[in-house]
């Protein structure tokens, strides 16, 4: 009997993603962290990131957004050439559902000053009280939402 | 611009392009990944856990050992948030957040380097959450502005 793995194209095995990989690429996270800390002095928080590169300061300011989200596009460009097939992308939401999402996530973390990376990654890091909050409210939230949406409405699954 | 400003500007590329290579190998690009994590009475998947405590291990000691220096390479000194106040705009707003990203399965970091991936729907998302921002900026200017308003 064929191994179902010698089915697959070679390719789909190097980006074969898993625990291991998710810890790898939770370090990864935590340096780009690091590294913005470092170089700019600054917390990589997503939103006020793409809010700034939006609502722009001056040219200084918006110019090393516009850098990092640069960096951010072309590495999953270079992946996917690389990898040849693309990254894995299982989206059960509607083009309405991700619009209504999007619109809560937009006003939520302008709101609540954050989002995962702001505070679940560096606010936690930081050890600071706030962001510890900001995680456990928006954890559960999603928790709340998810079983709303799969097991009470039946939706996405 | 000098020398300095466009080596301050690679690095933040470079810096980006480490988040987004690790954002894909977490598997946090997939919004399945995600929703499972959050679906703990369903197909549950510890995968973001992972993530999280990957990124703690890094992070934590290392803004300490970064923190030793009085400023960073390419700025005048650490613009760190200032704000330890656990408000009701912190709540509130993260649990729109959390209802959002339960809702669409993205969140702002997953859905940047994800742009990349020529999927149409990282980039709904992100207009989505760009309208967000704007929508709350013009609610909260127009707040204001009532009350500097003379009675």
């Amino acid at each position: 009997m064929q191994n179902q793995r010698d089915l697959e194209p070679n390719v789909n095995t190097f980006l074969e993603l898993g625990l291991h990989t998710a810890l790898i690429g939770g370090a990864l996270i935590g340096l780009s962290a690091l590294l913005l800390m470092l170089l700019h002095g600054r917390i990589l928080g997503a939103t006020g990131i793409l809010s700034g590169l939006v609502f722009v300061n001056d040219r200084e300011d918006w110019s090393w957004r516009a850098a990092l989200v640069l960096g951010m596009v072309l590495a999953t460009v270079a992946l996917g050439l690389i990898g040849g097939a693309s990254l894995p992308m299982t989206v059960d939401a509607s083009p309405l559902m991700i619009i209504a999402g999007g619109l809560l996530v937009g006003v939520g973390t302008s709101l609540g000053s954050g989002c995962t990376s702001g505070h679940g990654i560096c606010g936690l890091a930081r050890m600071s009280l706030r962001s510890l909050i900001a995680v456990l409210v928006f954890m559960t939230s999603a928790a709340v939402t998810v079983f709303v949406i799969r097991h009470v409405l039946g939706v996405g699954q | 611009m000098n020398r300095h400003a466009i080596t301050s500007l690679f690095a933040a590329v470079a810096t980006g392009g480490v988040f987004g290579v690790g954002i894909a190998l977490s598997g946090m690009m997939n919004p399945e990944t995600v929703l499972n994590f959050f679906d703990v009475f369903g197909t549950w998947d510890p995968t973001l856990a992972m993530v999280m405590v990957g990124a703690l291990l890094v992070t934590a000691p290392g803004y300490r050992v970064i923190w030793r220096s009085n400023a960073p390479l390419f700025q005048q000194r650490f613009l760190l948030p200032t704000n330890t106040a656990v408000d009701k705009p912190l709540v509130f707003g993260s649990a729109l957040f959390g209802i959002g990203w339960g809702i669409a399965g993205f969140c702002p970091g997953a859905a940047l380097p994800a742009l990349g991936t020529g999927r149409w729907e990282p980039v709904l998302f992100v207009l989505a959450v760009i309208a967000g921002i704007t929508l709350r900026r013009v609610v909260q200017s127009f707040s204001h502005s009532l009350i500097k308003r003379p009675a």
